[in-house]
């Protein structure tokens, strides 16, 4: 299966600057289906960022991310050709996670 | 070394109770609404408040003061409350999180990042907005707390219904 997590991390001098799109519901638990029922939160809650095993950046999320979400940020210290894992967890548990190269 | 003589094993066995009893006697502490914002738990708690200054309190257990060393970017107009880009950038040091609230939204807490050390302490994300609200940002600089507010106006709300 394909990575939920799409990511760029671009290095430029000492600064690297990482984008990151995932694909997700992130449904809030307040919008209703065509038969008239609610639909369950289902959102990522927490999003791990860590270059030479250690975190660069975590994110807590709530319901109220966008859709697909989107985050950018920026680190000191990597070089091009150091590996980035990204993470995440939902509220129902499931995980997924990815390495990028810093390019 | 595969035979033990007579002192070594008491000897671990009284390092061991004293691991015990050190453990024992950090968990005994208080654990003060700070810690949480600290630690490395997914903060539940904040996220299901409704109250803007409620959630603040509970994430960081402090009130913020404003701060114009906060550039919190934001559309005057979301046409889609269900996207609504915001990014926040500071001049603030010692930078340790960055936290966005929708005042108006059925939770206030939206999303609380960490910046640990060596990371520029600046995000952009995208946030559903239910309707017209201030979006505030607050930054944790130094073990100090700093806001920055502006007003969003939504024409088509983000979060259904």
């Amino acid at each position: 299966m394909a990575s939920s997590i799409r990511v760029r991390a671009t290095s430029n001098g000492d600064l690297t600057e990482v984008q990151t799109l995932i694909q997700h519901p992130m449904d809030t638990g307040l919008v209703k289906d065509a038969k008239g029922e609610l639909i369950p939160a289902h959102y990522i809650q927490e999003l791990r960022f860590a270059w030479n095993g250690k975190d660069v950046f975590v994110a807590n999320w709530g319901t109220a991310v966008s859709k697909d979400p989107y985050v950018k940020f920026s680190f000191k210290g990597a070089q091009k050709g150091d590996e980035l894992k990204i993470s995440w967890t939902d509220n129902k548990g499931a995980s997924d996670e990815t390495t990028a190269k810093i390019a | 070394m595969t035979t033990h003589t007579g002192p070594h094993p008491t000897r671990r066995l009284i390092l061991q109770g004293a691991t015990c009893v050190a453990l024992i006697g950090l968990g005994s502490l208080p654990f003060a609404p700070a810690r949480a914002a600290a630690n490395d738990k997914y903060p539940d708690e904040a996220f299901k408040l409704k109250n803007e200054a409620d959630a603040i309190k509970a994430l960081y257990g402090r009130t913020a003061e404003p701060s114009d060393k906060i550039k919190l970017d934001a559309p005057e107009i979301a046409e889609n409350g269900g996207v609504v880009p915001i990014s926040v950038a500071t001049t603030l040091d010692k930078v340790t999180s960055i936290s966005f609230f929708v005042a108006e939204n059925p939770n206030a807490l939206a999303a609380s990042y960490k910046f640990p050390d060596g990371t520029i302490p600046a995000v952009a994300n995208r946030l559903k907005m239910a309707k017209t609200s201030n979006v505030t940002a607050i930054v944790e600089a130094d073990g100090k707390l700093y806001s920055a507010t502006k007003e969003v106006k939504v024409t088509v709300g983000g979060c259904g219904g």
